[in-house]
């Protein structure tokens, strides 16, 4: 968890791994609407040119959310602001293990009201799936 | 069939309000593996100082679909809504939705632009309470794949 005081611009905060599998991409269609084929049905999204099934963007961004959430103390409503880049799938395969999401972050910058901004990375399958990702989050 | 460029700066009708509750709440968060009792336990947010429990930082895009979703599908902009891909996503928020809430969405295209084969269309959508309390900017970024 993150503190003002001691946050440092540009000190690097500890990775996680985020698992996302084939029930996870049918629970968040379920939740959040999203019932585009691409993201359950592999016969389609072959058809339309994708190697696989492939998960909803804001799921991903949904897991730099938690990781950003934690680092904030667990508190969602320190979220104060969130953006991210869409710059590569996450391909999910029908196995039993799916795909795993690596997010990590820098600490960007201090600004005032107790407020730090960071700069998120994530990563899978080899390739940064989000990129230009920036939250800024209120911090004891 | 191209799109149509003057819809930039074009607000929509806003949705029809829509309740922000626990059990949605809680559907979302479970789905994306968000654990916090803020936004599971009721009594566990409001010791907090919440008034009900609070939603994810990206609960809002459950809010903010159904109002964009009249951009991507009005047959005057013209967007081949198979080509899409989702390019950017950004939220601004003023407080945490919590449930208890009811909202209205607006959606206001703000640019389109081209990039290199590809079309760019940013939308803003405004969450404000049906009392006029803003409470989250959404905006998101589609991007039409060229042929």
């Amino acid at each position: 968890m993150l503190s003002y005081a001691d946050a440092e611009p540009g000190a690097e905060l500890e990775p996680k791994q985020y698992p996302a599998a084939r029930l996870d991409l049918v629970k968040y269609a379920g939740a959040s609407g999203d019932f585009n084929v691409i993201h359950w049905n592999e016969r389609l999204a072959r058809s339309v040119g994708l190697p696989d099934v492939i998960a909803h963007g804001m799921f991903t961004m949904a897991q730099a959310g938690r990781y950003v959430t934690e680092l904030a103390g667990g508190d969602p409503a320190a979220v104060l602001e969130f953006s991210v880049r869409f710059s590569a799938m996450v391909v999910v395969p029908d196995d039993d293990k799916g795909a795993m999401i690596e997010v990590s972050g820098t600490i960007a910058e201090k600004l005032d009201g107790n407020r730090v901004a960071l700069s998120i990375t994530a990563r899978s399958g080899g390739a940064k799936v989000l990129t230009r990702a920036r939250a800024v989050v209120r911090v004891p | 069939m191209a799109v149509n460029r003057d819809y930039v700066g074009r607000t929509f009708a806003p949705t029809e309000p829509y309740e922000v509750s626990r059990t949605k709440i809680a559907e979302f968060a479970g789905a994306i593996g968000e654990r916090s009792p803020l936004c599971h336990d009721p009594e566990a947010a409001r010791q907090a100082g919440y008034p009900d429990v609070i939603a994810p930082p990206t609960f809002a895009i459950v809010i903010a679909i159904t109002s964009s979703a009249q951009v991507t599908h009005d047959s005057g902009l013209g967007l081949n809504y198979a080509r899409v891909v989702h390019g950017e996503q950004s939220f601004e928020h003023a407080r945490p939705l919590h449930a208890g809430d009811w909202v209205v969405a607006r959606s206001t295209i703000e640019d389109i632009k081209d990039l290199g084969r590809h079309l760019m269309v940013t939308t803003r959508t405004d969450i404000t309470t049906v009392d006029g309390e803003h409470v989250c900017t959404a905006r998101g970024t589609l991007v039409e794949r060229g042929e």
